[in-house]
């Protein structure tokens, strides 16, 4: 019997649990010799967390409807996100703040949204502005990303197309169309799976009978490479790679970073129900933003007195946002309507004037 | 000018609307090199390249996924179910996401696709192959759903759809691709969606149709015309947005209609004709509303899939059954 096929999974890892790094110096990839540049991507990933902490407050409060925490994902969504060009297209699942922050999302934007606001999806600035909003229907952001991709190549556009699932989602038909259809037409797609190991309750051991998640990409022809999700600059290495991959027209790649959801799936959910303490706490200490803080402190570019400044900018930031959220007025009855085709028809003009009829007896 | 069946007509819209609008793109399976199942897309790739003429992997719902990426990027994508029945798998892509996008952005983002699939029955095909399920659509907000049944509204509804900033489905009566040639002029002219077309003038009843079953209702009115009976002939074409005032001015001039189409009787389209009758036209009507439809059956094999089909027989005797009441 002869061999038809043979691979392997590379992992990538540069800074393990506690800060320390797990190759020499020199082998650092030049952003992560870039300390300044350290410190921004450590900033961003810690107001990801504020953020993330603060949604989970205000829907606590009633003032936000179910809302999906990033607790945890820090270093993946921020290594996607700061990795990315402005004119390349992202499409998210609905848990990437990180990199959408980064992006340009505002959190008044998220909060919009998840306050029950289509408003929130009508992200104000560059580039999130040309990105797609949250995709609820798992794993079908996949393809959007793929045609998008598809549409780059056609046009001839040095663009790439970045799209982000779950563990779970990696299940789904439409990432394995994705792939497909990238590997098939040499796409400028980077398709990253944040394989935080739970999709709601049910864990990646009976996701699927794959030892990796990467290799899926195997089977569509694609580069992969498997990274620690909660070291930064293992997942924006990964990235900065398929992203020239994929602009230099060599095609698609896809990532697996793994890392590991601390919260509950929603605040719908009690991640209590499925799954022990113990494993969480194991997870905790693993997490990405406590490593890379020992690493930049290490590295004495980080101290406390920075890190209470920097906490304390955020919830003044925040705070800002919230109110303006808070502040915001609920859209008219007529919202529903306008933006169903880009011109009414008359039919649904008539049913619009019903309700506002209805609105105008109420008040 | 050279005469043309309804499926030459959609291949000279798909060419003329790719000359001239670089944007346009057409997708799908054997779409390409084959120019597809029934040669809807014969030649294209020849002249506009295989990017732009895409022989996709074999899965309906990386064509509608991508088809959306596709559009929101602003192309114009014209993609192909290669039968009606296989539009199941992008389904989610296309009531999910191109049905939603305006309204999930508030208009920053917008899915300008076209979907299109060989449609219904009676071409003695294997089964999934002879579905007639625009009603799947037509209860999904944000789609327009049309069904060209002539080979001139075959062109000119074709281009609109293509035109059109909105996600529509376009659903094409195989049994009729061939059926006859008509001239249709290569000029560009799009007809309107949102529209129906009166085919026949009448004054004492009323059909209203769509798809391939308006071959059957005109035969049927030829029929009613012999003993003296003059039926009103509607193509709604456009099933949504629906344009109900031609249907009700019609039917408030001759006080009877009858419904006719391919699908399942229970929850179709001519159910919702009906209800708009009774809300909006009841005093205006003389006699009940009559329905010709599919049965609540899944609809047979080539054996029996005649006797499904809604036919000139049972046309004739729903139209006689509104006159019979006085």
């Amino acid at each position: 019997m002869s061999i038809a096929a043979k691979f392997e999974i590379e992992y990538l890892q540069y800074l393990d649990p506690e800060g320390k790094l797990v190759v020499k110096e020199k082998d650092l990839p030049a952003f992560a010799k870039d300390l300044d540049h350290m410190v921004e991507l450590y900033k961003l990933m810690v107001s990801t967390r504020v953020f993330d902490t603060k949604s989970i407050a205000l829907q606590r409060t009633g003032k936000l409807g179910t809302y999906a925490s990033c607790l945890g994902h820090e270093a993946a969504h921020v290594g996607i996100g700061s990795a990315m060009k402005d004119e390349d297209v992202y499409a998210p699942s609905y848990r990437e703040y990180g990199a959408q922050l980064y992006r340009g999302v505002q959190p008044r934007e998220v909060y919009t949204y998840w306050g029950g606001d289509e408003r929130g999806n009508d992200y104000q600035k560059e580039p999130a502005r040309h990105d797609f909003a949250w995709s609820v229907p798992i794993a079908t952001q996949c393809l959007h990303a793929a045609g998008s991709a598809l549409a780059f190549k056609i046009r001839n556009e040095k663009r790439v197309a970045v799209c982000t699932v779950g563990d779970g989602g990696s299940s789904k038909a439409d990432f394995y169309g994705a792939i497909n259809l990238a590997g098939a037409q040499q796409l400028p797609l980077v398709a990253v799976i944040v394989n935080n190991q739970w999709a709601i309750s049910v864990p990646r051991s009976i996701q699927t009978g794959a030892e990796t998640l990467a290799q899926k990409a195997i089977a569509a022809g694609l580069p992969t490479i498997q990274v620690d999700g909660n070291d930064i600059i293992a997942v924006r290495k990964a990235m900065e790679d398929a992203l020239e991959r994929a602009r230099k027209g060599d095609g698609a790649s896809v990532i697996e970073a793994v890392t590991y959801r601390l919260g509950d799936h929603t605040t719908a959910d009690d991640a209590r129900r499925y799954r022990g303490s113990e494993e969480v706490e194991e997870a905790r200490a693993k997490e990405p933003i406590k490593r890379l803080r020992a690493y930049l402190e290490s590295k004495k570019v980080w101290d406390q007195a920075k890190e209470d400044a920097w906490q304390a900018e955020c919830d003044d930031w925040m705070d800002n946002e919230v109110n303006a959220y808070l502040e915001t007025k609920t859209q008219p009855v007529t919202a529903m309507f306008d933006y169903t085709f880009a011109e009414l028809p008359e039919d649904l003009a008539r049913q619009r004037a019903e309700a506002i009829s209805l609105e105008s007896k109420e008040h | 000018m050279a005469q043309i069946t309804l499926i030459e007509a959609v291949t000279q819209a798909l060419a003329y609307e790719m000359a001239h609008d670089d944007s346009v793109v057409v997708l799908g399976e054997d779409v390409g090199v084959n120019g597809g199942v029934f040669r809807a897309t014969q030649g294209l790739q020849e002249k506009f390249g295989p990017l732009r003429v895409l022989d996709t992997p074999l899965d309906e719902t990386t064509i509608a996924g991508a088809t959306v990426g596709l559009a929101v990027q602003g192309m114009k994508p014209v993609a192909e179910a290669q039968f009606e029945g296989f539009i199941y798998p992008m389904m989610e892509h296309i009531n999910c996401h191109a049905a939603r996008m305006r309204n999930r952005t508030r208009g920053r983002l917008s899915v300008p696709a076209v979907f299109r699939a060989p449609w219904g029955g009676g071409i003695r095909a294997p089964e999934h192959h002879s579905e007639a399920n625009e009603h799947l659509f037509t209860n999904v907000p944000g789609l327009r759903v049309v069904l060209p049944s002539s080979p001139a509204r075959a062109y000119g509804l074709l281009l609109a759809a293509i035109r059109d900033p909105d996600p529509v489905i376009f659903l094409e009566p195989k049994r009729i691709y061939r059926q006859y040639k008509e001239e249709v002029p290569d000029d560009g002219e799009a007809l309107p969606l949102d529209v129906c077309f009166v085919l026949r003038d009448g004054t004492d009843v009323t059909l209203v149709t769509w798809g391939a079953q308006v071959k059957e209702t005109l035969e049927a009115a030829d029929e009613l015309a012999e003993e003296g009976i003059s039926a009103e002939v509607i193509d709604v074409a456009t099933l949504t947005p629906l344009d109900f005032d031609t249907i009700a001015e019609s039917v408030s001039k001759t006080g009877r209609c009858v419904i006719v189409h391919e699908a399942p009787k229970t929850a179709g389209f001519g159910a919702e004709i009906a209800a708009r009758l009774v809300e909006e036209c009841l005093f205006d009507l003389l006699a009940p509303v009559q329905r010709v439809t599919g049965y609540d059956t899944h609809i047979p094999l080539f054996q029996l899939e005649m006797k499904y089909l809604p036919s000139v027989e049972r046309i004739v005797a729903a139209a006689k059954k509104t006159l019979a009441v006085s």
